[in-house]
């Protein structure tokens, strides 16, 4: 499975158009982590914790969405795009969506 | 009394620490930035024709940053009068930088030569209540064009 941002691939054509694909989750923050942010609300810093937990979910709403490609055979997924929304408070959802193809 | 100490003491605090841990960061970007000068981050969709034999790979970066208590006061002040808030800018400006230089380092252990299409996202984590957590999400992505290595 190819991931791009682009919208070809160099090289391959495109031969088949299999539509739009998308991956999403949603994630709450877990009390621990919470403790130590507020801890660093008073000194500053990195979030260490939460880029974690950021790209873990990311990693996942990928992983879904190459999940939906492969169900309808496409061999690439073009033009990539993330998309993040907080819905209440402490809950965030990561959304990813992209062109589903298929290359020669 | 005591909460008057007690907030004078966390203003000190956040200004003590949030100053030093911003110039630390301020230092690792710059120099992090001129060390990664060889791959230059290009927001254009389409690939030149000359590039052509190559391979691409996704890369990104995201990285979260906490506002200090002394930015958040200093943010509640500007607030009564309105203006440029330059104690959050600073902050962006950080989180933006350090999300597209961890999209660079990861273009960088694939050898690519160009990240190309890059995208900004910014997020900011909670909002809403007074004593709530304050903290910024930048992902910055783009596909890595890597190239065969040539001599020319």
């Amino acid at each position: 499975m190819i991931l791009t941002t682009l919208e070809s691939v160099p090289g391959k054509s495109i031969s088949q158009h299999l539509g739009l694909v998308q991956g999403s989750t949603v994630r709450a923050k877990h009390a621990g982590r919470d403790l130590m942010a507020g801890l660093k609300n008073i000194f500053g810093g990195e979030l260490k914790g939460y880029t974690e937990l950021l790209h873990e979910s990311r990693e996942e709403a990928i992983s879904r969405m190459v999940e939906q490609a492969q169900s309808i055979g496409a061999n690439a997924i073009l033009n990539i795009r993330f998309s993040t929304s907080s819905i209440t408070q402490g809950a965030s959802e990561l959304f990813t969506y992209g062109t589903a193809v298929k290359l020669d | 009394m005591f909460d008057l100490i007690l907030f004078l003491t966390l203003l000190a605090l956040g200004f003590g620490f949030g100053q030093y841990l911003e110039k630390q960061h301020y230092k690792s970007i710059i120099n992090r930035e001129s060390s990664l000068k060889h791959i230059p981050a290009i927001a254009t969709k389409h690939l030149p024709p000359e590039f052509m034999p190559c391979s691409t790979q996704m890369v990104c970066g995201n990285v979260v940053i906490s506002i200090d208590f002394f930015k958040k006061f200093v943010s509640g002040l500007r607030s009564i009068v309105g203006g440029r808030v330059s104690s959050y800018e600073s902050l962006i400006d950080r989180a933006r930088r350090e999300a597209i230089l961890r999209m660079k380092e990861q273009a960088a252990t694939l050898d690519a030569n160009y990240v190309f299409n890059v995208k900004m996202e910014t997020s900011s984590i909670s909002k809403g209540r007074r004593d709530s957590i304050g903290s910024v999400e930048v992902l910055a992505y783009g596909t890595a064009v890597i190239q065969p290595t040539s001599t020319n």
